[in-house]
């Protein structure tokens, strides 16, 4: 950053909130200082230079400037509008769960590159015409991964045995898969304290369990070739879903409508 | 010790909390409004008084109005088969100073905000629907700000309308008058190239 008051850095527009009449707090997510919020002057002017290049959903080059609480950004220059994504309703509601994701388990000022060129990544993906939900599950799985949450997919993470090709237990408290066996067990455990109806995990069929796998060591390129029937395709879904909402002890809110238009979709 | 007289720090403080006014200013109005005249206060504070009192929402636009339906919505001479829909009730304003909008209007009262939680449930986007469907509607205009949020909406919008067999227009975007080229965002510019006009 250096001495100067000026530093420049670019980002990725989370959120904006309004501040006062004209001003704008905007969330950051940067490659070198992680989340950082910075107040954006003007931005809701008519002939602000911001504007447009402060909106969420936008890959920027800022300059900032050091304040006194929050850093003004003083310039800002657009990267990459996602235009594409933005001109498509799912694709648009996509990509405001996917910024809320990384809004919701990053706290600021913790730098993490690789979770930047993700979120990068998943955006020029999601920008691409053909892209699927696949693009949501796999980025899940990998915002999992570089936070600190990858989940044991390879031995039973009660007994540390490999897992069987049998139907295993996702247990999001422990974050990871159970063998039947430890399963049970837990069953066991719960039925003791008399509550069965609170026990989270959840069955994970072989097929499932073979994807996660393979989306989790492999690049989207290769993850996106992976043809997933629809029941699969809701099983990862929950389980990934049902993980992400034991970590956070919250449902997101862009999620409700996510869920909402997929089924206003398929309905019509 | 109080440094101010109570009726004075109280005016002070409430003042404080209207938009754009800080302590500062909060100071000299109340200063001002000691020196004016009782009448001059008075007037002042009735006209708040009855704001509160008589504005209430449209049964069909859901606008402010002290009749109803509002006068925009009563007038005969207006095109009743265009809605321009807009967010808020002060977006009016502007588009009717414009003089260039004989239609009528409805507004939703916020935005779709998926990251806060605004579903389409929480705006009045069902008694549109309800408006559009003795079929004299002809075309809704979307009058939202041009930002992620309203244009989520505006999509929204396009994706349950036009079943309806209703023409769904919306408010061209491009360069506000004054701008410099120069400083306009890609997105901006891109769709004020795309949507160029003949001179």
């Amino acid at each position: 950053m250096g001495t100067s008051r000026n530093y420049q850095t670019q980002g990725i527009i989370l959120k904006q909130t309004k501040l006062g009449e004209f001003d704008k707090i905007i969330t950051i997510y940067t490659p070198e200082f992680g989340k950082l919020r910075a107040v954006a002057k003007g931005a809701c002017r008519p002939k602000s230079k911001l504007g447009g290049n402060v909106e969420p959903l936008t890959h920027s080059l800022m300059l900032l400037a050091k304040g006194r609480n929050l850093d003004i950004v003083t310039q800002s220059q657009t990267i990459n509008g996602f235009l594409a994504l933005k001109s498509d309703l799912w694709r648009m509601a996509c990509g405001l769960y996917i910024l809320e994701l990384i809004d919701s388990f990053t706290v600021e000022g913790g730098e993490n590159r690789p979770l930047f060129d993700l979120l990068l990544d998943i955006l020029n993906q999601l920008s691409e015409p053909d892209s699927n939900e696949t693009v949501l599950r796999y980025f899940e799985l990998h915002l999992l991964h570089h936070l600190g949450y990858r989940p044991q997919l390879h031995r039973c993470v009660s007994c540390d045995l490999p897992l069987k090709p049998v139907v295993n237990f996702f247990s999001p408290s422990k974050g990871g898969l159970l063998c039947p066996h430890c399963n049970s067990e837990e069953d066991h455990r719960y039925e003791q304290i008399e509550a069965i109806s609170l026990k989270p995990s959840l069955p994970l069929s072989v097929g499932a369990l073979k994807v996660l796998r393979l989306w989790q060591s492999c690049d989207y390129a290769t993850a996106r070739r992976v043809r997933v029937k629809p029941e699969l395709s809701w099983e990862l879904e929950r389980v990934l879903g049902e993980y992400i909402r034991y970590i956070l002890q919250r449902e997101l809110k862009s999620l409700t409508w996510l869920k909402e238009l997929k089924k206003e979709i398929a309905a019509m | 010790m109080r440094l101010v007289a109570e009726p004075i720090a109280r005016l002070i403080e409430e003042l404080n909390k209207l938009p754009g006014i800080g302590p500062k200013s909060a100071k000299r109005l109340a200063y001002h409004l000691l020196r004016s005249s009782d009448e001059e206060a008075k007037a002042l504070a009735e006209a708040i008084l009855t704001l509160k009192e008589k504005i209430k929402l449209c049964s069909l636009c859901f606008n402010n109005t002290d009749c109803d339906p509002c006068r925009i919505c009563q007038d005969k001479e207006r095109d009743h088969s265009k809605i321009c829909v807009v967010e808020k009730p002060s977006d009016i304003l502007p588009l009717e100073q414009t003089g260039k909008y004989n239609g009528v209007y409805h507004v939703l009262h916020g935005t779709i905000n998926p990251t806060q939680g605004i579903g389409p449930e929480e705006l009045k986007i069902k008694e549109l629907l309800t408006r559009l469907k003795d079929g004299s509607v002809t075309e809704v205009i979307v009058a939202t700000n041009p930002n992620v949020e309203s244009e989520t909406m505006a999509m929204y919008l396009q994706r349950i309308i036009t079943p309806l067999g209703v023409r769904v227009t919306r408010l061209a975007r491009g360069l506000p008058f004054g701008a410099e080229l120069e400083y306009a965002d890609d997105l901006t510019l891109g769709q004020a190239l795309e949507n160029r006009r003949e001179f």
